[in-house]
Protein backbone atom coordinates (compact mmCIF):
# COMPACT_ATOMS: atom_id res chain seq x y z
CA UNK A 1 0.00 0.00 0.00
CA UNK A 2 1.55 3.45 -0.75
CA UNK A 3 0.04 6.89 -0.86
CA UNK A 4 0.48 9.19 -3.65
CA UNK A 5 -0.58 12.87 -5.10
CA UNK A 6 -1.05 10.86 -8.63
CA UNK A 7 -4.63 10.38 -8.50
CA UNK A 8 -5.30 14.01 -7.65
CA UNK A 9 -3.27 15.93 -10.73
CA UNK A 10 -3.93 14.52 -14.11
CA UNK A 11 -1.13 15.50 -16.58
CA UNK A 12 -1.89 16.32 -19.88
CA UNK A 13 -1.26 18.41 -22.64
CA UNK A 14 -4.34 20.80 -22.84
CA UNK A 15 -4.18 24.87 -22.63
CA UNK A 16 -5.84 24.82 -19.49
CA UNK A 17 -3.02 22.91 -17.71
CA UNK A 18 -0.27 25.82 -19.49
CA UNK A 19 -2.79 28.58 -17.95
CA UNK A 20 -1.40 30.89 -14.71
CA UNK A 21 -2.08 28.94 -11.89
CA UNK A 22 -3.79 32.52 -10.14
CA UNK A 23 -6.49 32.55 -13.73
CA UNK A 24 -7.16 28.94 -12.25
CA UNK A 25 -7.78 29.41 -8.74
CA UNK A 26 -9.51 32.91 -9.46
CA UNK A 27 -11.55 30.93 -12.20
CA UNK A 28 -12.43 28.56 -9.82
CA UNK A 29 -13.45 30.46 -6.94
CA UNK A 30 -15.41 32.52 -9.48
CA UNK A 31 -17.43 29.55 -10.71
CA UNK A 32 -18.31 28.85 -7.04
CA UNK A 33 -19.36 32.25 -6.45
CA UNK A 34 -21.81 32.00 -9.51
CA UNK A 35 -23.12 29.10 -8.28
CA UNK A 36 -23.93 29.89 -5.00
CA UNK A 37 -26.01 32.93 -5.90
CA UNK A 38 -27.78 31.65 -8.14
CA UNK A 39 -31.00 32.25 -6.97
CA UNK A 40 -33.49 28.62 -6.82
CA UNK A 41 -34.96 26.91 -9.90
CA UNK A 42 -32.29 28.67 -12.10
CA UNK A 43 -32.41 25.54 -14.10
CA UNK A 44 -31.40 27.00 -17.58
CA UNK A 45 -28.33 29.02 -16.02
CA UNK A 46 -27.70 26.00 -13.49
CA UNK A 47 -27.38 23.94 -17.16
CA UNK A 48 -25.20 26.33 -18.75
CA UNK A 49 -22.93 25.61 -15.74
CA UNK A 50 -22.54 22.47 -16.20
CA UNK A 51 -21.84 23.29 -19.86
CA UNK A 52 -19.18 25.40 -19.30
CA UNK A 53 -17.39 22.53 -16.76
CA UNK A 54 -17.98 19.83 -19.32
CA UNK A 55 -16.28 22.08 -21.87
CA UNK A 56 -13.51 23.17 -19.24
CA UNK A 57 -12.87 19.26 -18.74
CA UNK A 58 -13.16 18.00 -22.35
CA UNK A 59 -10.42 20.68 -23.03
CA UNK A 60 -8.48 20.04 -20.20
CA UNK A 61 -8.15 16.23 -21.84
CA UNK A 62 -9.62 14.90 -18.97
CA UNK A 63 -12.99 14.00 -20.95
CA UNK A 64 -16.60 14.83 -20.61
CA UNK A 65 -17.26 13.03 -17.05
CA UNK A 66 -13.88 13.10 -15.00
CA UNK A 67 -15.44 16.06 -12.83
CA UNK A 68 -19.10 14.58 -12.85
CA UNK A 69 -17.58 11.49 -11.36
CA UNK A 70 -15.33 13.09 -9.07
CA UNK A 71 -17.95 15.66 -7.64
CA UNK A 72 -19.78 13.06 -5.50
CA UNK A 73 -17.98 13.26 -2.33
CA UNK A 74 -20.37 15.80 -0.82
CA UNK A 75 -23.52 13.89 -1.49
CA UNK A 76 -23.41 12.48 2.23
CA UNK A 77 -24.10 16.18 3.52
CA UNK A 78 -27.23 16.44 1.47
CA UNK A 79 -28.91 14.64 4.34
CA UNK A 80 -28.58 18.24 6.11
CA UNK A 81 -30.79 19.54 3.60
CA UNK A 82 -33.47 16.68 3.59
CA UNK A 83 -36.18 19.04 5.38
CA UNK A 84 -36.34 21.90 3.23
CA UNK A 85 -38.85 20.35 0.98
CA UNK A 86 -41.04 19.59 3.85
CA UNK A 87 -40.71 22.97 5.89
CA UNK A 88 -40.76 25.35 2.99
CA UNK A 89 -44.08 26.97 2.88
CA UNK A 90 -46.05 27.07 -0.63
CA UNK A 91 -48.57 24.70 -3.01
CA UNK A 92 -48.49 21.54 -1.87
CA UNK A 93 -47.30 18.30 -4.03
CA UNK A 94 -47.66 15.32 -2.35
CA UNK A 95 -48.30 14.27 1.36
CA UNK A 96 -46.01 11.36 2.68
CA UNK A 97 -48.59 8.60 3.15
CA UNK A 98 -49.00 7.31 7.03
CA UNK A 99 -46.87 10.37 8.48
CA UNK A 100 -48.83 13.17 6.95
CA UNK A 101 -45.33 15.31 6.18
CA UNK A 102 -46.35 17.68 2.88
CA UNK A 103 -44.19 18.17 0.13
CA UNK A 104 -43.91 21.82 -1.31
CA UNK A 105 -43.41 22.52 -4.98
CA UNK A 106 -41.45 25.36 -3.75
CA UNK A 107 -39.61 23.40 -1.29
CA UNK A 108 -38.40 20.74 -3.78
CA UNK A 109 -37.01 23.07 -6.33
CA UNK A 110 -34.95 25.11 -3.13
CA UNK A 111 -33.61 21.62 -2.32
CA UNK A 112 -33.16 20.33 -5.68
CA UNK A 113 -30.92 23.75 -6.13
CA UNK A 114 -28.90 23.16 -3.40
CA UNK A 115 -27.93 19.63 -4.80
CA UNK A 116 -27.11 21.10 -8.00
CA UNK A 117 -25.39 24.15 -6.42
CA UNK A 118 -23.18 21.50 -4.69
CA UNK A 119 -22.43 18.87 -7.24
CA UNK A 120 -21.38 21.86 -9.63
CA UNK A 121 -19.38 23.81 -7.13
CA UNK A 122 -17.26 20.37 -6.35
CA UNK A 123 -16.73 19.94 -10.31
CA UNK A 124 -15.31 23.40 -10.06
CA UNK A 125 -12.49 22.30 -7.21
CA UNK A 126 -12.07 18.96 -9.12
CA UNK A 127 -11.00 20.18 -12.60
CA UNK A 128 -8.52 22.97 -10.21
CA UNK A 129 -6.43 20.46 -8.61
CA UNK A 130 -6.62 18.06 -11.27
CA UNK A 131 -5.12 20.84 -13.95
CA UNK A 132 -2.71 22.80 -11.58
CA UNK A 133 0.09 21.20 -9.89
CA UNK A 134 0.18 21.60 -6.33
CA UNK A 135 3.70 24.10 -5.94
CA UNK A 136 1.86 25.97 -8.96
CA UNK A 137 -0.76 26.61 -7.03
CA UNK A 138 0.44 27.32 -3.55
CA UNK A 139 2.74 29.99 -5.76
CA UNK A 140 -0.95 31.26 -6.76
CA UNK A 141 -2.48 31.56 -3.77
CA UNK A 142 0.66 32.90 -2.15
CA UNK A 143 0.54 35.94 -4.92
CA UNK A 144 -3.56 36.28 -4.48
CA UNK A 145 -2.40 37.16 -0.98
CA UNK A 146 -2.87 34.54 1.01
CA UNK A 147 0.05 34.87 3.98
CA UNK A 148 3.20 33.44 2.77
CA UNK A 149 3.64 32.10 6.19
CA UNK A 150 0.50 29.87 5.32
CA UNK A 151 1.58 29.18 2.53
CA UNK A 152 4.56 27.66 3.25
CA UNK A 153 3.02 25.51 6.21
CA UNK A 154 0.81 24.16 3.57
CA UNK A 155 3.82 23.24 0.99
CA UNK A 156 5.37 21.80 3.76
CA UNK A 157 2.38 19.79 4.89
CA UNK A 158 1.63 18.39 1.12
CA UNK A 159 5.72 17.24 1.42
CA UNK A 160 4.91 14.99 4.37
CA UNK A 161 1.33 13.92 3.77
CA UNK A 162 2.74 11.23 1.76
CA UNK A 163 5.74 10.49 4.24
CA UNK A 164 3.74 10.39 7.35
CA UNK A 165 0.52 9.12 5.33
CA UNK A 166 2.79 5.76 4.68
CA UNK A 167 3.65 5.63 8.56
CA UNK A 168 0.46 5.71 9.59
CA UNK A 169 -0.33 2.88 6.90
CA UNK A 170 2.48 0.62 8.33
CA UNK A 171 1.57 1.25 11.94
CA UNK A 172 -2.40 0.30 10.75
CA UNK A 173 -0.83 -2.64 9.11
CA UNK A 174 1.25 -3.61 12.21
CA UNK A 175 -2.34 -3.40 14.32
CA UNK A 176 -4.13 -5.96 11.85
CA UNK A 177 -1.42 -8.35 12.03
CA UNK A 178 -1.24 -8.31 15.68
CA UNK A 179 -5.11 -8.66 16.38
CA UNK A 180 -6.27 -11.66 14.80
CA UNK A 181 -9.77 -12.86 15.42
CA UNK A 182 -9.35 -15.54 17.31
CA UNK A 183 -12.69 -18.33 17.48
CA UNK A 184 -13.49 -18.62 20.87
CA UNK A 185 -11.95 -15.48 22.47
CA UNK A 186 -13.79 -12.62 22.85
CA UNK A 187 -13.62 -9.65 20.86
CA UNK A 188 -11.95 -6.10 23.22
CA UNK A 189 -14.54 -3.97 23.93
CA UNK A 190 -14.49 -0.27 22.36
CA UNK A 191 -12.66 1.72 25.12
CA UNK A 192 -10.00 -0.74 25.07
CA UNK A 193 -9.66 0.05 21.45
CA UNK A 194 -10.45 3.41 21.32
CA UNK A 195 -7.31 3.68 24.41
CA UNK A 196 -5.08 1.74 21.80
CA UNK A 197 -5.67 4.14 18.94
CA UNK A 198 -5.32 6.89 20.77
CA UNK A 199 -2.01 5.35 21.84
CA UNK A 200 -0.99 5.02 18.52
CA UNK A 201 -1.73 8.39 17.53
CA UNK A 202 0.37 9.23 20.69
CA UNK A 203 3.23 7.59 19.37
CA UNK A 204 2.95 8.71 15.82
CA UNK A 205 2.83 12.49 17.51
CA UNK A 206 6.31 11.56 19.11
CA UNK A 207 7.40 10.44 15.71
CA UNK A 208 6.01 13.36 13.81
CA UNK A 209 7.82 15.87 16.84
CA UNK A 210 11.24 14.21 15.93
CA UNK A 211 11.17 14.09 12.39
CA UNK A 212 10.26 18.26 12.06
CA UNK A 213 13.11 18.25 14.62
CA UNK A 214 15.48 16.15 12.31
CA UNK A 215 14.18 17.92 9.37
CA UNK A 216 14.50 21.91 10.94
CA UNK A 217 18.43 21.10 11.60
CA UNK A 218 19.18 19.68 8.05
CA UNK A 219 17.50 22.65 6.85
CA UNK A 220 19.17 25.13 9.34
CA UNK A 221 22.51 23.54 8.86
CA UNK A 222 21.84 24.40 4.58
CA UNK A 223 20.95 27.97 5.75
CA UNK A 224 17.49 28.43 6.25
CA UNK A 225 16.48 31.33 7.71
CA UNK A 226 13.30 30.97 8.31
CA UNK A 227 11.92 32.23 4.81
CA UNK A 228 11.10 30.00 1.74
CA UNK A 229 12.56 31.12 -1.44
CA UNK A 230 10.84 30.16 -4.30
CA UNK A 231 12.67 30.40 -7.44
CA UNK A 232 9.93 29.88 -10.12
CA UNK A 233 7.72 33.33 -10.72
CA UNK A 234 5.02 33.14 -13.85
CA UNK A 235 4.06 35.89 -15.13
CA UNK A 236 0.53 36.67 -16.80
CA UNK A 237 0.51 36.45 -20.39
CA UNK A 238 -1.90 37.48 -22.85
CA UNK A 239 -3.85 34.32 -23.37
CA UNK A 240 -3.67 34.44 -19.23
CA UNK A 241 -5.81 37.52 -19.47
CA UNK A 242 -8.02 36.65 -22.57
CA UNK A 243 -9.44 32.95 -20.49
CA UNK A 244 -9.80 35.01 -17.36
CA UNK A 245 -12.11 37.64 -19.47
CA UNK A 246 -13.95 35.57 -21.49
CA UNK A 247 -14.69 33.36 -17.96
CA UNK A 248 -15.29 36.47 -16.45
CA UNK A 249 -18.31 37.33 -19.48
CA UNK A 250 -19.49 34.07 -19.34
CA UNK A 251 -20.31 33.97 -15.85
CA UNK A 252 -21.83 37.27 -15.58
CA UNK A 253 -23.91 36.27 -18.45
CA UNK A 254 -24.86 33.28 -16.30
CA UNK A 255 -25.54 35.05 -13.61
CA UNK A 256 -28.03 37.90 -15.60
CA UNK A 257 -29.98 34.78 -17.18
CA UNK A 258 -30.59 32.92 -13.64
CA UNK A 259 -31.35 36.33 -11.87
CA UNK A 260 -33.59 38.30 -14.77
CA UNK A 261 -34.09 35.31 -17.25
CA UNK B 1 -4.51 5.14 1.85
CA UNK B 2 -7.94 5.62 2.47
CA UNK B 3 -9.78 9.19 2.57
CA UNK B 4 -12.79 9.26 4.74
CA UNK B 5 -14.81 12.54 4.56
CA UNK B 6 -15.96 13.91 7.83
CA UNK B 7 -19.20 14.91 8.48
CA UNK B 8 -18.02 18.48 9.54
CA UNK B 9 -16.79 19.58 6.46
CA UNK B 10 -19.58 22.09 4.83
CA UNK B 11 -19.60 22.09 0.74
CA UNK B 12 -20.41 24.70 -1.06
CA UNK B 13 -23.57 25.46 -2.12
CA UNK B 14 -24.74 24.93 1.65
CA UNK B 15 -24.08 28.40 3.13
CA UNK B 16 -25.47 31.55 1.37
CA UNK B 17 -23.05 33.61 -0.66
CA UNK B 18 -23.47 36.56 2.57
CA UNK B 19 -22.48 33.69 5.69
CA UNK B 20 -19.83 32.52 3.51
CA UNK B 21 -18.15 35.97 3.43
CA UNK B 22 -18.28 36.75 6.69
CA UNK B 23 -16.50 33.48 7.65
CA UNK B 24 -13.99 34.22 5.52
CA UNK B 25 -13.66 37.54 6.96
CA UNK B 26 -12.98 36.25 10.46
CA UNK B 27 -10.71 33.29 9.51
CA UNK B 28 -8.60 35.85 7.92
CA UNK B 29 -8.40 37.79 11.34
CA UNK B 30 -7.81 34.78 13.40
CA UNK B 31 -5.11 33.41 11.12
CA UNK B 32 -3.68 36.58 11.17
CA UNK B 33 -3.66 36.39 14.84
CA UNK B 34 -2.38 32.21 15.13
CA UNK B 35 0.99 32.84 12.57
CA UNK B 36 1.58 36.00 14.68
CA UNK B 37 1.32 34.14 17.51
CA UNK B 38 3.00 31.08 16.64
CA UNK B 39 6.02 32.91 15.13
CA UNK B 40 6.68 34.21 18.74
CA UNK B 41 6.32 30.96 20.26
CA UNK B 42 8.40 28.95 17.75
CA UNK B 43 10.62 31.10 15.67
CA UNK B 44 11.99 30.01 12.70
CA UNK B 45 11.31 26.95 13.63
CA UNK B 46 7.48 27.98 12.96
CA UNK B 47 7.37 26.20 9.17
CA UNK B 48 8.82 22.79 9.41
CA UNK B 49 7.45 22.10 12.41
CA UNK B 50 3.62 23.38 11.64
CA UNK B 51 3.99 21.76 8.73
CA UNK B 52 4.84 18.35 9.71
CA UNK B 53 2.65 18.84 12.23
CA UNK B 54 -0.20 19.14 10.03
CA UNK B 55 0.62 16.19 7.88
CA UNK B 56 0.42 14.83 11.39
CA UNK B 57 -3.34 15.60 12.07
CA UNK B 58 -3.91 15.02 8.00
CA UNK B 59 -2.43 11.07 8.66
CA UNK B 60 -3.53 10.36 12.09
CA UNK B 61 -7.40 10.72 10.94
CA UNK B 62 -6.94 7.88 9.49
CA UNK B 63 -6.28 5.82 12.33
CA UNK B 64 -9.68 4.16 13.64
CA UNK B 65 -11.11 1.87 15.58
CA UNK B 66 -14.59 -0.11 14.92
CA UNK B 67 -17.33 0.91 16.57
CA UNK B 68 -20.56 -0.35 15.70
CA UNK B 69 -22.79 -1.28 12.70
CA UNK B 70 -19.80 -0.49 10.23
CA UNK B 71 -19.20 2.85 11.74
CA UNK B 72 -15.46 3.61 13.32
CA UNK B 73 -14.32 6.36 15.30
CA UNK B 74 -11.66 8.36 14.72
CA UNK B 75 -9.90 11.68 15.27
CA UNK B 76 -10.18 15.41 14.04
CA UNK B 77 -7.54 16.62 16.13
CA UNK B 78 -8.32 19.87 17.04
CA UNK B 79 -8.41 19.35 20.64
CA UNK B 80 -5.43 16.86 20.90
CA UNK B 81 -2.84 19.59 19.04
CA UNK B 82 -4.20 22.49 21.07
CA UNK B 83 -3.52 20.55 24.50
CA UNK B 84 0.11 19.66 23.27
CA UNK B 85 0.80 23.03 21.42
CA UNK B 86 -1.37 25.63 22.39
CA UNK B 87 -4.73 26.67 20.73
CA UNK B 88 -2.88 29.46 18.40
CA UNK B 89 -0.11 26.81 16.94
CA UNK B 90 -3.39 23.86 16.97
CA UNK B 91 -5.36 26.91 14.76
CA UNK B 92 -2.23 27.79 12.33
CA UNK B 93 -1.98 23.33 11.96
CA UNK B 94 -6.07 22.83 11.61
CA UNK B 95 -5.97 25.64 9.13
CA UNK B 96 -3.45 23.88 7.23
CA UNK B 97 -5.14 20.47 7.05
CA UNK B 98 -8.56 22.03 6.33
CA UNK B 99 -7.03 24.15 3.58
CA UNK B 100 -5.54 20.97 1.46
CA UNK B 101 -8.44 18.73 2.44
CA UNK B 102 -10.93 21.81 0.37
CA UNK B 103 -7.90 22.23 -1.93
CA UNK B 104 -6.58 18.62 -2.99
CA UNK B 105 -9.67 16.51 -2.04
CA UNK B 106 -12.44 18.45 -2.45
CA UNK B 107 -13.40 17.50 1.11
CA UNK B 108 -15.26 20.77 2.12
CA UNK B 109 -16.17 23.91 0.03
CA UNK B 110 -13.84 26.25 -1.43
CA UNK B 111 -16.20 29.47 -0.30
CA UNK B 112 -17.49 27.39 2.61
CA UNK B 113 -13.76 27.19 3.67
CA UNK B 114 -13.45 30.42 6.54
CA UNK B 115 -16.58 28.59 7.99
CA UNK B 116 -15.12 25.20 8.25
CA UNK B 117 -11.50 26.42 9.33
CA UNK B 118 -13.41 28.12 12.12
CA UNK B 119 -15.46 24.80 12.89
CA UNK B 120 -13.49 22.48 12.40
CA UNK B 121 -10.13 24.65 13.84
CA UNK B 122 -10.22 27.52 15.90
CA UNK B 123 -13.64 26.36 17.39
CA UNK B 124 -12.38 22.98 18.03
CA UNK B 125 -8.70 24.23 19.42
CA UNK B 126 -10.17 26.46 21.62
CA UNK B 127 -12.69 24.85 22.95
CA UNK B 128 -11.20 21.85 23.73
CA UNK B 129 -8.16 24.13 25.45
CA UNK B 130 -10.35 25.67 27.34
CA UNK B 131 -12.08 23.03 28.94
CA UNK B 132 -8.96 20.95 29.47
CA UNK B 133 -7.15 23.82 31.63
CA UNK B 134 -10.19 24.84 33.47
CA UNK B 135 -11.05 20.99 34.05
CA UNK B 136 -7.24 20.81 35.21
CA UNK B 137 -7.84 23.63 37.58
CA UNK B 138 -10.48 22.71 39.26
CA UNK B 139 -10.00 18.92 40.25
CA UNK B 140 -6.07 18.87 40.35
CA UNK B 141 -3.62 17.95 37.97
CA UNK B 142 -2.75 14.12 38.55
CA UNK B 143 -2.19 11.97 35.58
CA UNK B 144 -5.41 10.47 36.01
CA UNK B 145 -7.20 13.63 35.44
CA UNK B 146 -5.46 14.68 32.52
CA UNK B 147 -6.74 12.16 30.78
CA UNK B 148 -10.24 12.09 31.47
CA UNK B 149 -10.16 16.14 31.33
CA UNK B 150 -8.62 15.54 27.64
CA UNK B 151 -11.32 12.84 26.98
CA UNK B 152 -13.68 15.68 27.89
CA UNK B 153 -12.01 18.53 26.19
CA UNK B 154 -12.07 16.44 23.32
CA UNK B 155 -15.85 15.37 23.43
CA UNK B 156 -16.66 19.11 24.27
CA UNK B 157 -14.44 20.41 21.06
CA UNK B 158 -16.51 18.07 18.43
CA UNK B 159 -19.67 18.87 19.62
CA UNK B 160 -19.23 23.45 19.54
CA UNK B 161 -17.77 22.78 16.45
CA UNK B 162 -20.76 20.93 15.55
CA UNK B 163 -23.21 23.28 17.38
CA UNK B 164 -21.17 26.00 14.93
CA UNK B 165 -21.87 24.44 11.90
CA UNK B 166 -26.00 23.63 12.82
CA UNK B 167 -26.24 27.59 13.14
CA UNK B 168 -24.22 28.75 9.82
CA UNK B 169 -26.72 25.96 8.38
CA UNK B 170 -29.74 27.43 9.89
CA UNK B 171 -28.72 31.16 9.12
CA UNK B 172 -27.78 30.17 6.03
CA UNK B 173 -31.56 29.33 5.11
CA UNK B 174 -30.14 25.61 4.64
CA UNK B 175 -31.30 23.32 7.15
CA UNK B 176 -33.78 25.02 9.88
CA UNK B 177 -32.20 24.72 13.46
CA UNK B 178 -35.48 22.40 14.72
CA UNK B 179 -33.49 20.53 12.72
CA UNK B 180 -29.66 20.71 12.44
CA UNK B 181 -29.09 21.36 15.99
CA UNK B 182 -30.39 17.99 17.62
CA UNK B 183 -28.99 15.96 14.64
CA UNK B 184 -25.55 17.18 14.37
CA UNK B 185 -25.39 17.53 18.22
CA UNK B 186 -26.77 13.93 18.38
CA UNK B 187 -24.55 12.34 15.51
CA UNK B 188 -21.72 14.55 16.72
CA UNK B 189 -22.14 13.21 20.65
CA UNK B 190 -21.78 10.15 19.04
CA UNK B 191 -18.59 10.82 17.26
CA UNK B 192 -16.92 12.54 20.00
CA UNK B 193 -16.86 9.42 22.30
CA UNK B 194 -13.94 8.18 19.32
CA UNK B 195 -12.48 11.81 19.70
CA UNK B 196 -12.48 11.25 23.11
CA UNK B 197 -10.79 8.24 23.60
CA UNK B 198 -8.40 8.81 21.34
CA UNK B 199 -7.34 12.02 22.61
CA UNK B 200 -7.08 10.59 26.00
CA UNK B 201 -5.00 7.55 24.97
CA UNK B 202 -2.69 9.73 23.41
CA UNK B 203 -2.54 12.20 26.27
CA UNK B 204 -1.97 9.24 28.83
CA UNK B 205 0.77 7.81 25.99
CA UNK B 206 2.79 10.94 25.85
CA UNK B 207 2.65 11.84 29.87
CA UNK B 208 3.62 8.20 30.37
CA UNK B 209 6.59 8.53 28.52
CA UNK B 210 7.27 12.44 27.47
CA UNK B 211 5.71 14.39 29.91
CA UNK B 212 8.18 17.35 29.02
CA UNK B 213 6.17 17.50 26.09
CA UNK B 214 2.81 18.27 27.53
CA UNK B 215 4.53 21.55 28.71
CA UNK B 216 4.78 22.90 25.55
CA UNK B 217 1.13 23.52 25.58
CA UNK B 218 0.90 24.50 29.21
CA UNK B 219 3.15 27.39 28.41
CA UNK B 220 2.13 28.38 24.84
CA UNK B 221 0.92 31.71 23.90
CA UNK B 222 -3.10 31.92 24.56
CA UNK B 223 -3.11 30.03 27.23
CA UNK B 224 -4.82 33.03 29.37
CA UNK B 225 -7.11 34.64 26.43
CA UNK B 226 -8.43 31.43 25.51
CA UNK B 227 -11.79 31.24 27.17
CA UNK B 228 -12.38 34.74 26.19
CA UNK B 229 -11.63 34.17 22.65
CA UNK B 230 -13.94 31.09 22.54
CA UNK B 231 -16.69 33.35 24.69
CA UNK B 232 -16.08 35.56 21.81
CA UNK B 233 -16.85 33.47 19.11
CA UNK B 234 -19.34 31.62 20.57
CA UNK B 235 -21.38 34.98 21.62
CA UNK B 236 -20.77 36.40 17.83
CA UNK B 237 -22.11 33.01 16.79
CA UNK B 238 -25.29 33.52 19.04
CA UNK B 239 -25.80 37.02 17.96
CA UNK B 240 -26.41 35.56 14.50
CA UNK B 241 -28.31 33.13 15.15
CA UNK B 242 -30.95 35.89 16.04
CA UNK B 243 -30.02 38.71 13.87
CA UNK B 244 -32.71 39.28 10.98
CA UNK B 245 -29.89 38.52 8.90
CA UNK B 246 -30.69 35.02 9.91
CA UNK B 247 -33.74 34.56 7.47
CA UNK B 248 -33.64 36.17 3.97
CA UNK B 249 -35.85 32.95 3.90
CA UNK B 250 -39.75 32.56 5.22
CA UNK B 251 -38.17 28.79 6.13
CA UNK B 252 -35.43 29.90 7.76
CA UNK B 253 -34.52 30.41 11.20
CA UNK B 254 -37.26 33.09 11.93
CA UNK B 255 -40.10 31.01 10.46
CA UNK B 256 -39.18 28.66 13.15
CA UNK B 257 -37.97 31.13 15.78
CA UNK B 258 -41.79 32.85 15.39
CA UNK B 259 -43.71 29.55 14.96
CA UNK B 260 -42.18 28.88 18.67
CA UNK B 261 -42.40 32.32 19.57
CA UNK B 262 -38.98 32.31 21.15
CA UNK B 263 -37.58 35.76 19.03
CA UNK B 264 -39.05 38.19 21.12
CA UNK B 265 -36.99 36.78 24.70
CA UNK B 266 -34.14 35.89 22.22
CA UNK B 267 -33.31 39.16 21.33
CA UNK B 268 -34.44 40.90 24.49
CA UNK B 269 -31.38 41.65 26.34
CA UNK B 270 -29.92 43.51 22.85
CA UNK B 271 -32.72 46.07 22.56
CA UNK B 272 -31.04 48.60 25.30
CA UNK B 273 -27.51 48.64 23.28
CA UNK B 274 -28.96 48.38 19.48
CA UNK B 275 -32.59 49.04 19.59
CA UNK B 276 -34.45 46.58 16.81
CA UNK B 277 -31.26 45.74 15.37
CA UNK B 278 -31.06 48.40 13.64
CA UNK B 279 -28.67 51.26 13.34
CA UNK B 280 -31.24 54.45 13.03
CA UNK B 281 -28.91 56.65 10.78
CA UNK B 282 -28.72 53.90 7.58
CA UNK B 283 -31.49 53.92 5.78
CA UNK B 284 -31.10 50.30 3.33
CA UNK B 285 -32.44 47.36 5.79
CA UNK B 286 -30.39 45.09 4.82
CA UNK B 287 -26.81 46.95 5.16
CA UNK B 288 -28.15 48.46 8.72
CA UNK B 289 -28.53 44.57 9.80
CA UNK B 290 -24.88 44.31 8.84
CA UNK B 291 -23.87 47.31 10.30
CA UNK B 292 -25.40 46.74 13.52
CA UNK B 293 -24.19 42.62 13.70
CA UNK B 294 -20.64 44.18 12.94
CA UNK B 295 -21.11 46.55 16.34
CA UNK B 296 -22.83 44.26 18.06
CA UNK B 297 -20.00 41.85 17.67
CA UNK B 298 -17.12 44.22 18.19
CA UNK B 299 -18.77 45.10 21.56
CA UNK B 300 -18.89 41.84 22.45
CA UNK B 301 -15.41 41.22 21.71
CA UNK B 302 -14.28 44.81 23.32
CA UNK B 303 -16.27 43.75 27.23
CA UNK B 304 -14.42 40.06 26.36
CA UNK B 305 -11.17 42.02 26.25
CA UNK B 306 -11.56 44.58 28.96
CA UNK B 307 -12.89 41.97 31.31
CA UNK B 308 -9.80 39.35 30.74
CA UNK B 309 -7.24 42.44 30.86
CA UNK B 310 -8.85 42.95 34.54
CA UNK B 311 -8.64 39.22 35.44
CA UNK B 312 -5.02 39.22 34.48
CA UNK B 313 -4.06 42.18 36.80
CA UNK B 314 -5.98 40.30 39.69
CA UNK B 315 -3.82 37.85 39.27
CA UNK B 316 -0.59 39.38 38.94
CA UNK B 317 -1.52 41.21 41.79
CA UNK B 318 -1.56 37.96 43.11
Amino acid sequence: MHFDLTDIYQPRAGWIHLLDPRVKLLSAVAIILTVVTLPPGAWPALGLVLALLVLLSVTAGLGPFFAIKGAFIAFPFILAALPIPFITPGPSLWVVPGLGWTVTATGLVRFITILLRTWLAVQAGVLLSATTPVPQMLWGLQALGIPKLLVAVIGFMVRYIFVLGDEVLRMLRARSARSPRIPGHRHPGILWQGRMAGMMVGSFFLRSMERSERVYEAMASRGYRGQIQLLERPAMTTSDWIALAALCTVLAGVLAIGIWG
Amino acid sequence: MHYSPVSMHVPDGFLSTSVAIVGWILAVILIGVAIRQTRNQLGERQVPMMGILAAFIFAAQAINFPIAAGTSGHLLGGALAAIVLGPWAATLIMTSVISVQALLFQDGGLLALGWNIINMGVLTAFAGYACYRLLLRWIGDTSTSRVASSFAAAWLSVEVGAIATAIELAVSGTSPLRFALPAMAGVHALIGIGEGLITGGAIGLLQASRPEVLRTGEQAPGRKGAVFVLAGLLVALLIAAFSPLASPHPDGLEYIAEQNGFIARATEPFYSLLPDYTVPIIQNAALTTIFAVVLGTLIVFGLAWVVGRGVLRLERRR
